[in-house]
């Protein structure tokens, strides 16, 4: 720097001095300050509301009678179902889950159209986790001067065993979260019992070993760097959002010039203009990403809001309104330094759309929810022969049905085919009795069987004629259909 | 910060903002946003892991050979290994299927479906080539679907051809040929026979004065072997003629040629080549695509 200094001027259209600057950065230790406040309350009870459901969902039981588990919510990999309260999921129901995912997304977007990044400062796990570990570091470290004074200080037996406390904690926490994470994948007081006792399966283990080791990364040590480097959301949503999303806002048409209290006390009674902003820097300290809001919308921001609450306390002090540091869209705060009316438009084109899709595709979701019924049939022709011609003359068609039963019980179906009068139907397998063919079918379960269907009489050439198979509950009635077709030479 | 401080600075993006590279193009300059640290050290982590790649797993071309690792693997182990492993686990469903008498399978619907499921596969391995992937056959080689058997359609029997083949040189297999009638009879008689011959399946009148020739001649050549009245034999593997599938083409072309020149057609021995279970799953799956006895 001294040797540059030295040097003489250089043109401003060459101004390179560029490897002053290090190419990589370490992380800079952010210290958040404690802060209270509305938002910060809010975060406080979204924080329980969502740890709370995540660490004791597992252990909320739902009876469906015998022969199914009693979790309320259940991921069964080895019988292939999932159980949501009422709802059970089929394998071939996935499109749930898919919906689902789209609903997500779709939330998002209108979350993020509405007011912009509240995901991220409130609910993304990311920062609910960080938010836990933070408070525990604060708890056991001291808030933010304690902490950084100790950390810059030399390594006494108070501060070692500080540390040591605080990493446990936040391992008995990560592990926690792990062992949560496995009691949605089976019965969880049973598979509490098993791993205590040793006796859960290796998967059961890693998968807790694995959890354990990223949550104690991510919300430990990583932190603000994963909104900031890894996360693709900040990305995406700086593509989604537009002028009237409400963004955590510094208004620096009412803050600057900043200055002291009694710089712009006197500022004001000389009749000069003089900012709120009184540089306190209470906005930057209380700040979990560690940037300063004042700078404008950034990448970094995950917009918790924790900066609003420093400032208005900051703001009640000193005798100013609140709102400094505030919700506020890009185009309110253009209307208010023109002098304009405010601008509040949460209801707008994409706002809409984004509602009317979620609204279109939940009710979709909801109707063929509501509309499912207990069982099912599935066919597929043989492909190869698709027709065989027998001694007698007579044309047989073979074919691969799947039935299903969705209920807890055994059932026994009547298998028949329509549109072709005439037409014999056969089950490998399966002696027909005075019912015709009969399959039975136990609880909550499929069965494939091979049906074969003979015409006796002549076909027109190159006939492919509709027909319907048909099941039918030997008990309730219950009926299913699938329709396929007979295919002749 | 003076001006004249920042004058030998690197420039900055607006108030506060990064400062840049120095690098311009067209007015557009470029952000020195520093990336973290911890990035450098992830990439300098798989630089290490390459090298610790290269010296525990197959990695480097040699003249004639290739380095093998410390670690001895290769794809060859290690597909036999996951082989055992899957035999290890489908010991149970194989156990099952071994023990219980062939007739009994198709009574039960878990081992109908094992069987069936296993007999895909076993099929798709070895007989589709032939027979075609749904045992729909082909000229020469029985559709396996329809109802007409040449050597015999229940379970014992199928079982029987699958282990010991057909003309497979193997001493319990199926044997007995079509002979060759080339030089055994004149051109005209063969015509003659082939005529009748398509009239007992009802392909072509029986009342032509070549057909009730030919009537003559089948019964003085071809009945021994396929009946008096074309029925055919199993224990011969003599064609049933009086149906209308036919193994080489019922054309009066083809049924001539067959006549002239005889048929042999064969079928390997699968019981040197495949497990007792295998091919107990392979004559359910045959037995069950529809024109089992």
């Amino acid at each position: 720097m001294t040797s540059a200094a030295l040097k003489p001027e250089k043109s401003p259209k060459a101004p390179a001095v560029p490897d002053e600057e290090p190419l990589y950065a370490a992380r800079r230790a952010i210290y958040p300050q404690s802060v209270h406040g509305r938002l910060r309350t809010t975060k406080w009870v979204l924080l329980i509301l969502t740890l709370g459901i995540y660490y004791l969902l597992p252990f909320v039981r739902w009876d469906r009678g015998p022969n199914a588990p009693d979790q309320a919510v259940l991921i069964d990999f080895p019988t292939r179902r999932f159980y949501f309260f009422f709802i059970e999921i089929w394998p071939q129901e996935f499109y749930y889950v898919a919906g689902l995912l789209i609903l997500a997304a779709l939330i998002l977007f209108l979350m993020n159209a509405v007011a912009g990044r509240v995901w991220c400062g409130y609910l993304c796990p990311q920062t609910v986790w960080t938010d836990l570990f933070l408070t525990v570091e604060r708890w056991i470290e001291g808030d933010r001067r304690e902490h950084m004074k100790s950390d810059a200080g030399p390594w006494t037996l108070e501060k070692v065993t500080k540390k040591v406390l605080k990493h446990s904690v936040w391992l008995l926490i990560a592990w926690w979260t792990g062992g949560a994470w496995v009691l949605y994948f089976a019965d969880a007081p049973t598979l509490v019992k098993e791993l205590v006792t040793f006796q859960g399966s290796t998967v059961a283990y890693a998968s807790i070993a694995v959890l354990t080791f990223t949550t104690y990364t991510l919300a430990g040590h990583m932190r603000e760097q994963v909104c900031t480097y890894m996360c693709p959301w900040p990305r995406i949503q700086a593509a989604l959002t537009d002028e009237y999303a409400l963004n955590v806002t510094y208004r620096y048409d009412r803050g600057e010039p900043r200055g002291s209290v009694k710089k712009a006390a006197l500022a004001r009674e000389a009749g000069r203009k003089a900012g709120d902003c009184v540089d306190c820097n209470q906005c930057v300290n209380v700040c979990p990403t560690g940037v300063d809001i004042r700078e404008g919308m950034q990448l970094a921001c995950i917009q918790c809001g924790l900066c609003i609450d420093a400032c208005n306390n900051i703001m009640d002090k000193i005798n100013r309104p609140r709102g400094l540091i505030a919700y506020e869209s890009e185009a309110n705060l253009e209307a208010r330094i023109a002098g304009k009316p405010p601008v509040r438009r949460i209801v707008r084109a994409r706002t809409v759309l984004y509602a009317a899709l979620i609204a279109f595709i939940g009710l979709g979701m909801l109707y063929t929810l509501v509309g499912r019924s207990d069982e099912g049939i599935a066919a597929i022709h043989d492909r190869n022969p698709v027709f065989v011609r027998l001694s007698d003359g007579s044309l047989r068609n073979a074919y691969t049905i799947r039935l299903i039963n969705k209920k807890l019980e055994d059932r026994r179906f009547q298998l028949s085919v329509d549109g072709l009068p005439g037409a014999q139907l056969s089950v490998v397998g399966v002696e027909s009795g005075t019912d015709g063919e009969v399959i039975s079918i136990g609880p909550d379960q499929t069965r494939e069987v091979r049906v074969l269907v003979t015409h006796q009489g002549k076909l027109a050439s190159g006939a492919s004629i509709p027909v319907t198979f048909r099941i039918r509950d030997m008990v309730t009635g219950a009926t299913a259909s699938t329709a396929d077709h007979f295919i002749g030479p | 910060m003076s001006t004249s401080h920042e004058s030998h600075h690197a420039p900055v993006d607006g108030a506060g903002g990064p400062s840049t590279t120095g690098h311009e193009w067209d007015g557009i300059q470029e952000l020195n946003n520093p990336l973290p640290r911890w990035w450098l050290w992830t990439f300098y982590a798989t630089i290490i892991w390459a090298f610790g790649y290269w010296v525990a797993y197959p990695a480097w071309p040699l003249v004639s050979n290739y380095t093998s690792g410390v670690l001895g693997w290769n794809s060859r182990s290690a597909v036999v290994e996951q082989i055992s492993d899957l035999q290890k686990l489908r010991a149970a469903s194989s156990a099952k299927l071994a023990n219980v008498p062939l007739e009994d399978i198709e009574k039960n619907p878990e081992l109908l479906s094992l069987a069936r499921a296993e007999g895909k596969v076993a099929f798709a391995d070895n007989c589709a080539p032939c027979h075609g992937a749904g045992g729909g056959g082909a000229k020469g080689f029985p559709n396996l679907n329809d109802d007409d058997w040449l050597w015999g359609g229940t379970l014992a029997q199928i079982q029987q051809t699958i282990t010991h083949g057909i003309r497979s040189g193997d001493d319990e297999g199926h044997q007995g040929n079509m002979l060759a009638f080339g030089s055994i009879l004149s051109k005209a008689d063969i015509s003659n026979v082939a005529d009748y011959v398509r009239s007992l399946s009802g392909a072509a009148p029986g009342d032509t004065p070549a057909a009730k020739k030919g009537a003559e001649i089948f019964a003085a050549n071809c009945a021994t072997c396929h009946g008096e009245n074309g029925k055919g034999n199993q224990e011969l593997g003599s064609k049933n003629l009086t149906d209308g599938i036919w193994l080489y083409g019922g054309d009066k072309a083809t049924i001539v040629q067959t006549i002239t020149n005889g048929r042999g057609g064969v079928m390997p021995a699968w019981g040197p080549r495949l497990s007792p279970t295998t091919i107990k799953a392979l004559t359910v799956y045959v037995h069950t695509l529809g024109g089992g006895q």
